[in-house]
């Protein structure tokens, strides 16, 4: 029971990097791929009809840790405390750029909420990048199961560790490169024309900076946290997921000089979600590991709902589950084909 | 609680953030229900003008709607950073409704939400009406979670302690259809139509004084005035009534505190106004109606009901002034609204309303007060629930989180604070050019 949902909470974050992350990785190239109003309405209506139910993969991860895990959500939440108000800000801020921008036909209004949508998806992706790397390397936890975090310290991943080190800022980039391909992959599917154009040129050396850059994060990971990978060859699914992941980054890069784009963003989705599904399989059975001492860390076990709360979450998770891919599935078909700007003022 | 307590900024964060959160869902609840309605009437009736008005109230609710989405966020994750050990002790339970408000409320609303504001021409009529009809089931099946969530805290039930001394669930049933919740979910979703309906009636007194839009005007006025009695009356008969009477039996403390009672005794009086003297233990200046109190909690006049001074002065609610004109703005608005909207109903026969100008204005003035009567509600329910955050079971002392100093809060209040006041600016900036504007005809365009 544990097991499943450990599992459970990590398929809901994948289902919101792989979801909410095309909107991230579009939000942070938009200023760069749409420069004249028309281009960027096609980019928010590429967009817009998605990023709020993607985002709610996030609120779906915090409710599944929540009810299945409340301890570890506890300890994570307070202790990570400045980092996740710097998220929930940027998060406002990127949602009202989105809804707010059409409702005003002025040149600045929308320019400045461009920016705006720009800076806070960036930001969002960095922070979401050193929150997993942060997790990874582990936290100051104690024997009362709570840690805080300063920012930084000394930047050296070793105890006293901050939020911001070499490693966990390295992690960053590398989400923010791999946000970026995932939403340049998807702005290639489902625009036309000149912004086409130019997210496909921003594709091809983002996913190649992505390939480039994983052996770099994967060596920074030994050397952060060594007893990392301990678990990784005796783990078939670990394998399973890493071979996924490189499946990936072929398919995006064959995809994108075949010309085939639709093929190139499952690529990327399947990166995503193959490089996830790794790290929680490696994480397993840990939810927080302690830099102090492996006995502090916070485990599925230790931490999860006794067996009737989990019971009876699983009873209206089978239903509501199917119920959301239901919704994501009529909205994705009514969207279907390219994503055309709407006349001004009557979409986003 | 001095300022170096980090306990008072965590329950002032948690106040300001859900307080603010709050002024919009209250609105998108209430208003979803009159879109559906409005909807619904254009389809039956054929007449377009039904559906201009739907499309008006649309885009002032994809607006709140978005305001309220982006706010709710940081609600949900204030819990593990600000209560990290409440989260911990109540998480099994209670994550239970918010993770499934999440999943059942949120996933709908959030797909249907650029369906329904901007997706009319895309879906059809019909199938327009059916977005509406999603956004109306989410958001009151996300209100049905919350408060489930917050009637768990109000009167525990469904739980047990577990060895390790944090709460399990023992009935899923007992925790999800507590009667607490029913009846306070009943009072707060036909607060939030209340809400609603004074916006809408406003709007169009509004334009009925400016003597333009008059066709719409007149049926935001029309819908307005009568949705809005009806609400006011079942917002205090029968469901605030009930809330009232669960609060008697459950939190006889809360009571007392909400009517300044420090003497228990039989024949209880209610105090019409006055001041709650904490410190001499006495309410100043008082206008009582006897016997209301007992009849108003425990359904006879003659019942006991208890003061203050029979309860050990550490379960006392710990803000007893506020507490006590919270409970009373909200009565007193409450009544206030029936008589109000009784007046403008009876004036809509032979179209009356659209010519008193003196009624009229009165409308169009009125609409901010639902908003306090919702928040002064809320409060009463909040301050009446301490010194507990789980009523009998948690002290507010003892949840809050462990790691996270004093300074640090107040810094991410007054961020908060900084971020909604520019919040606030742009949203009333778009209500404002959205309610200048106007209602339009459908294919009009937004920019001219």
């Amino acid at each position: 029971m544990v097991e499943l949902w450990f599992g459970v909470a990590a398929l809901c974050m994948t289902a919101y990097v792989v979801l909410d992350g095309f909107d991230l990785g579009a939000g942070t190239l938009h200023l760069l791929v749409a420069r004249t109003d028309e281009e960027r309405r096609q980019v928010l209506a590429a967009i817009g009809p998605f990023w709020d139910g993607n985002e709610v993969w996030l609120l779906a991860t915090g409710g599944v840790l929540f009810v299945a895990f409340p301890s570890a959500l506890a300890a994570g939440l307070s202790g990570f405390y400045f980092a996740i108000f710097l998220v929930l800000w940027c998060l406002i801020l990127r949602g009202i750029s989105i809804e707010f921008r059409s409702h005003v036909g002025d040149r600045l209004w929308r320019s400045a909420w461009d920016a705006v949508l720009g800076a806070s998806s960036a930001l969002l992706a960095i922070l979401f990048g050193a929150a997993l790397g942060n997790v990874v390397r582990g936290v100051p936890l104690g024997a009362d199961g709570w840690f805080e975090l300063p920012l930084f310290t000394d930047f050296s991943a070793r105890e006293p560790v901050g939020i911001l080190d070499w490693y966990t800022v390295l992690v960053g980039v590398f989400a923010l490169v791999a946000l970026s391909a995932h939403g340049a992959a998807f702005l290639t599917w489902k625009t036309t024309g000149a912004v086409r154009e130019r997210s496909r040129l921003l594709a091809v050396p983002l996913a190649a900076g992505l390939a480039a850059l994983w052996p770099v994060v994967t060596w920074g990971t030994v050397r952060a946290n060594p007893a990392f990978f301990s678990s990784f060859t005796t783990r078939p699914l670990a394998w399973l997921c890493s071979t996924v992941a490189l499946g990936g980054v072929v398919t995006i890069l064959l995809g994108l000089r075949r010309r085939r784009f639709l093929t190139a963003f499952l690529g990327s989705c399947a990166f995503l979600a193959g490089l996830l599904g790794a790290t929680a399989t490696c994480l397993f059975p840990a939810l927080l590991p302690s830099t102090r001492d492996a006995a502090f860390s916070i485990t599925a076990h230790a931490a999860s709902t006794d067996p009737t709360g989990l019971r009876v979450a699983l009873g209206w998770a089978v239903v509501g589950f199917p119920l959301a891919i239901t919704y994501f599935a009529v909205l994705f078909r009514l969207h279907r084909g390219p994503a055309v700007a709407a006349p001004d003022g009557e979409g986003y | 609680m001095g300022p170096e307590d980090p306990l008072l900024w965590h329950r002032l964060q948690f106040a300001f953030t859900i307080v603010y959160h709050y002024l919009f869902p209250q609105l998108t609840m209430g208003l979803a229900l009159l879109i559906v309605v409005m909807k619904a009437a254009g389809l039956r009736t054929g007449d377009a003008r039904w559906d201009d008005a739907a499309r008006f109230w649309i885009r002032i609710f994809g607006i709140n709607f978005a305001v309220g989405v982006v706010t709710g966020i940081p609600m949900e994750f204030q819990f593990g950073t600000n209560w990290a050990r409440f989260a911990k002790f109540a998480g099994g339970i209670i994550g239970q409704t918010l993770a499934m408000e999440g999943v059942f409320a949120f996933f709908l609303e959030s797909c249907f939400l650029g369906l329904l504001v901007w997706g009319e021409r895309r879906l059809g009529r019909v199938g327009h009406f059916f977005a509406a009809v999603a956004l109306f089931l989410g958001s009151w099946l996300s209100g049905y979670f919350i408060v489930a969530t917050n009637a768990f805290m109000q009167h525990p039930s469904g739980h047990e302690i577990a060895a390790d001394g944090t709460l399990r669930l023992a009935d899923f049933g007992a925790f999800v259809f507590n009667p607490w919740a029913l009846a306070q979910y009943a009072h707060t979703m036909v607060a939030s139509v209340v809400t609603a309906s004074f916006v809408v009636a406003a709007v169009g007194a509004y334009y009925t004084l400016q003597e333009r839009h008059l066709e719409p005007a007149r049926l935001f006025l029309r819908t307005g005035v009568l949705a809005g009695l009806a609400a006011s009356v079942v917002v205090a008969f029968p469901t605030g009534d009930v809330q009232a009477k669960l609060v008697g039996r459950h939190q006889p403390v809360a009571l007392a505190a909400m009517e300044g009672r420090f003497e228990g005794g039989p024949m209880a009086e209610i105090s019409i106004i006055g001041q709650p003297n904490v410190r001499e233990r006495r309410l100043d200046n008082p206008i009582r109606v006897p016997g209301m109190l007992s009849f108003l909690a425990y359904g006879h006049f003659h019942s006991y009901v208890r003061g203050l001074n029979e309860f050990p002065e550490e379960d006392w609610p710990d803000n007893i002034e506020l507490l006590y004109y919270a409970f009373h703005i909200m009565v007193g608005l409450g009544t206030i609204f029936i008589g109000l909207m009784a007046i403008a109903v009876l004036l809509l026969p032979r179209r009356r309303l659209e010519r008193s100008r003196p009624m009229l204005w009165i409308l169009m003035l009125a609409f901010p007060f639902p908003y306090i009567a919702n928040t002064a509600g809320w409060a009463t329910a909040e301050l009446g629930r301490q010194p507990w955050l789980v009523y009998g079971l948690l002290r507010t002392s003892e949840g809050s989180s462990p790691s996270v100093h004093a300074g640090t809060t107040l810094f991410t209040l007054i961020g908060f604070a900084g971020l909604y006041a520019v919040l606030g600016v742009l949203f009333l900036f778009l209500i404002g050019r959205e309610i200048a504007h106007g209602p339009r005809a459908a294919g009009e365009r937004a920019h001219g």
